[in-house]
C-alpha cells in the first residue's frame, strides 16, 4: 500500500491541463444563469419562501457560483500546468462525434434502423483509422446484432424508416415492423 | 413466510429467469472489459426496459450491477487495469500475484472473496428487512428531506481535493432538475421560451450523456488499444479453500461494504479501502500488501461485492439513491410505478423478497459461470478500444432515441456527452449532477409537503429521527472541518495517483 497512505490521500483529486479553462467557462455559465433568475422564473405573491417556484433555482444557483468562483480561485492561484490549449483541442475533438451521433439519429427516420445503423457503423469505424476487412466485418455483424436485439427482440420504440416504403410488398412489411 | 414464498414465486417464472441469466452474464463480461462498466450498460439498456414487466427489467438490471464487479477483477488481475472503479484497488495485490505467476490463484481467490461478499451483504438485507419495514413508516416528508440533505452533503464531501468542482456539480444537477415547467404553480423555470424545455430535462438523457456518450467520445478521441491478458491455467475452485482460512477478513470486510453501502456517496471506495487497511494492519505480514498478498485481494473484493445489497437499503426502504447507478435503478421503479420508499415494504413486499431472491440468484449464476469460462473472458477483453467507442455510440441511440423519438433528446444527451468527456478528461466526478438532480427532485417535493406542518424553522428537527439526522449533519460537517484543519497543520504534501481515473467508468 505504498502508493496509498491515507484515506484522505485516497479521496483526493488532482488538477489536470485546462483545468482554469474549465473552471472559467463554468463560472461564466452559472453567473449568466443566476443573472438570469428573476426573467427566468415566478415569484407569487402570498406563497411561503421555500414554496416558491424560484426557490430551489436561486439555491442550486447561488450555490454554484460560489463553488464555481472558488473552484476557479483554486485553480488560478494553484501552479500552472502545461498543456491547456492542446487539452481543450481533445474536448473539441469529440465535438466532431457528437456531430455523428446527431447526423445518425436524423436519418433513423428516413432510411430506417437497420440500413442506417450498418452504413453509420462502418463509416464510424473507417473514420476511426480501422481499414481491415475484419474490422469492417465486425462492425457489419455487431450492428445487425444490435438491430435485431433491440428493435425485432426487444421491440423498442424506435420509428420504421420511411425508406421502406419504397420497398416490394412482401418485404415491406417486415422491415417496417422488425427492422 | 409467506411473503417470501411470494417473492420465491415472482422469480419462478421463465422471462425472470431469462432476465436475469441475461443481466448476470451480461454485467460480467461488462465489467471484464475496461472502458465499459456498468454505469455505461445499466444507462443504455434503461429504455430498452421500460416495455418489461418491472420484475423482469429490475432484475436484468439488478443482474449487470450486482455482477459488474466479478467481472471488474479480471483485468485488474490480469493487466493491472480495473474492469470497474470500485476493482481499483483489487489491482494492487492482484496484478502482484499475476507477475509472480499466480494470475490463476489470484483469480480464484477474487472470485470466492467476491461471492462471500454478495451473499453476505444479501444475508443482511433480508435480515435487516423486518427492521426496515419498522422504521420505513417513520419516515415522512421531512425525515426524507433531511436524508436526502444529509446525502447531498456527504456526496459533496466524498469527493476530497475536489470538494468545489463536487459542489458545482451537484448545484448544477439540482439546477437540471428545476428546468421546465413547476408541477405546483404551472410557471416556467428557464425554459427561455423553448417549448422543448417545459417538459425538463430528462434523467434518463443527461445519464446517457453523461456516463454512455462520453465514454463513447473518451474512446473514440484517444488512441486505439488493445488490453491483451494471457489466459490462466488451473482450477478455479481452488480459491474457495483459501479463502477458508481468511474468513476473518472476508467477514470484516463484508461487513464495512454493507454498513458503508448504506450511507449515499461513499460506498465501494471507501468500504474497499477501509477494509484493505484493516486487513493490513491484522495481517501476520503486512509488508507483503502492495506486492501480492492474497488478504488484500479478499478485503477489496469482498467489500465491493456487499455494496450492491446494502446500497438497496436506502433506495428501497426510503427511495433515496447513494450512487450513480441506485439513482439510474431509481428511475425504472418510477417507470413501472412502483414507488420506492416507506411504502414499499407495506404494498409490495413480495417484490422487495423477489429482488433479494434475484441477487442471491444472480451470485451463484455468476461463481458458476466464471469458473468454467475465465479464459474465454479473457479473449472478449481484447476488442479494440476504438471499436469499443464505436459501438457504445451505436448503442447510445437506441436508449436516448427510444425514449420519446425526440431528435432534440439526441441534441441535448450529445451535448452532456461532450460535458462528460470534459470531465473525464480534468478527472473530475460526473455522479455529482446525478446526484443532484435526483435527491435535488426529492428535497423540493418533500419540503413542499413538508410546509403545512411547519410553523418555524425548529418544528423541521422536533421528531426523533429529524433530529437524528440534523445532528448527523452537523457532525459529518464539523468532522469534516476538523480534517481540513489538521490537514492544514501537518502541511501533508500532495501525492498524485491515478486511483479517480477508473472512478468514472
Amino acid at each position: 500500500m505504498s502508493r496509498v497512505k491515507t484515506l484522505q490521500s485516497l479521496f483526493r483529486r488532482y488538477r489536470r491541463p485546462g483545468d482554469i479553462v474549465f473552471a472559467w467557462v463554468a463560472l461564466v455559465f452559472s453567473a449568466f444563469l443566476l443573472t438570469q433568475l428573476f426573467d427566468q422564473t415566478a415569484y407569487q405573491s402570498g406563497g411561503k419562501l421555500v414554496a416558491q417556484p424560484r426557490f430551489w433555482p436561486a439555491v442550486s444557483l447561488t450555490g454554484m457560483t460560489a463553488f464555481a468562483t472558488f473552484h476557479l480561485l483554486g485553480s488560478a492561484l494553484s501552479e500552472r500546468i502545461d498543456g491547456r490549449w492542446v487539452e481543450v483541442r481533445h474536448w473539441v475533438k469529440s465535438v466532431e462525434y457528437a456531430g455523428w451521433f446527431i447526423v445518425y439519429a436524423a436519418c433513423v427516420p428516413f432510411a430506417g434502423y437497420l440500413p442506417t445503423t450498418v452504413i453509420f457503423a462502418v463509416l464510424l469505424v473507417l473514420r476511426v483509422g480501422y481499414r481491415s476487412a475484419k474490422m469492417i466485418g465486425a462492425a457489419v455483424a455487431s450492428s445487425i446484432v444490435i438491430v435485431v436485439l433491440f428493435k425485432t427482440f426487444l421491440k423498442v420504440n424506435l420509428p420504421a424508416g420511411q425508406a421502406y416504403e419504397m420497398l416490394p410488398d412482401g418485404i415491406r412489411q417486415i422491415m417496417l415492423t422488425y427492422f | 413466510m409467506e411473503n417470501l414464498l411470494l417473492g420465491l414465486e415472482m422469480l419462478a417464472r421463465w422471462d425472470v429467469m431469462l432476465a436475469l441469466l441475461v443481466g448476470s452474464i451480461g454485467g460480467v463480461i461488462i465489467g471484464a472489459i475496461p472502458g465499459v462498466g456498468p454505469a455505461v450498460a445499466i444507462a443504455i439498456l434503461l429504455p430498452a426496459t421500460f416495455s418489461l414487466d418491472p420484475i423482469v427489467g429490475l432484475t436484468m438490471l439488478l443482474g449487470i450491477y450486482g455482477s459488474s464487479m466479478y467481472g471488474g477483477a479480471i483485468p485488474a488481475i490480469l493487466i493491472n487495469t480495473p474492469g470497474t472503479a470500485v476493482n481499483a484497488l483489487t489491482s494492487y495485490d492482484g496484478y502482484p500475484m499475476t507477475e509472480n505467476r499466480e494470475g490463476h490463484r489470484a483469480l480464484s481467490l477474487a472470485y470466492s472473496a467476491s461471492f462471500w461478499g454478495g451473499i453476505f451483504g444479501i444475508l443482511c438485507l433480508i435480515l435487516l428487512s423486518p427492521v426496515l419495514a419498522l422504521i420505513a413508516p417513520m419516515f415522512g416528508s421531512r425525515e426524507i428531506f433531511l436524508a436526502a440533505l444529509l446525502g447531498i452533503i456527504l456526496v459533496i464531501l466524498a469527493h476530497r481535493g475536489q470538494i468545489l468542482a463536487a459542489g458545482m456539480l451537484t448545484m448544477f444537477g439540482i439546477f437540471l432538475q428545476t428546468i421546465g415547467l413547476d408541477a405546483v404553480t404551472y410557471t416556467q423555470r428557464y425554459t427561455f421560451g423553448y417549448s422543448f424545455l417545459s417538459s425538463g430535462v430528462n434523467l434518463i438523457v443527461v445519464v446517457l450523456g453523461l456516463f454512455a456518450l462520453s465514454q463513447a467520445f473518451f474512446l473514440l478521441i484517444d488512441a486505439d488499444n488493445s488490453p491483451n491478458a494471457k489466459p490462466v491455467k488451473g482450477r478455479m475452485s481452488v480459491g474457495i479453500r483459501e479463502l477458508m482460512k481468511h474468513k476473518r477478513v472476508a467477514t470484516v470486510a463484508s461487513s464495512l461494504g454493507v454498513i458503508l453501502g448504506m450511507i449515499p456517496g461513499t460506498g465501494e471506495f471507501t468500504a474497499q479501502f477501509m477494509s484493505y487497511t484493516y486487513a493490513q494492519k491484522t495481517s501476520k505480514d503486512p509488508d507483503k500488501f502492495g506486492k501480492g498478498a492474497p488478504e488484500g485481494l479478499i478485503a477489496s473484493e469482498a467489500a465491493n461485492n456487499a455494496v450492491p445489497a446494502a446500497a438497496m437499503i436506502p433506495l428501497l426502504a426510503l427511495g433515496i439513491p447513494g450512487e450513480a447507478l441506485t439513482a439510474m435503478m431509481l428511475s425504472v421503479f418510477y417507470v413501472h410505478n412502483v414507488i420506492p420508499g416507506p411504502q414499499l415494504f407495506q404494498n409490495n413486499i413480495d417484490l422487495v423478497y423477489g429482488l433479494y431472491f434475484a441477487l442471491i440468484a444472480l451470485n451463484v449464476i455468476v461463481i458458476v459461470f466464471l469458473l468454467f469460462s475465465t479464459n474465454l473472458l479473457t479473449k472478449i477483453i481484447r476488442v479494440p478500444t476504438r471499436f469499443l467507442g464505436v459501438m457504445i455510440l451505436i448503442l447510445s441511440f437506441v436508449g436516448v432515441y427510444s425514449l420519446r423519438n425526440s431528435l432534440t433528446d439526441c441534441m441535448i444527451s450529445a451535448a452532456f456527452g461532450v460535458l462528460g468527456l470534459i470531465l473525464k478528461r480534468l478527472n473530475l466526478p460526473i455522479v455529482p449532477i446525478i446526484l443532484g438532480m435526483v435527491l435535488g427532485g426529492i428535497m423540493e417535493v418533500k419540503l413542499r409537503s413538508a410546509m403545512p406542518r411547519l410553523n418555524s424553522p425548529l418544528d423541521m428537527i422536533d421528531r426523533p429521527i429529524t433530529f437524528i439526522l440534523f445532528v448527523i449533519i452537523l457532525l459529518v460537517l464539523a468532522l469534516h472541518a476538523r480534517t481540513l484543519f489538521k490537514e492544514y497543520r501537518a502541511h501533508q504534501p500532495e501525492e498524485d495517483h491515478d486511483l479517480h481515473d477508473s472512478q468514472t467508468r
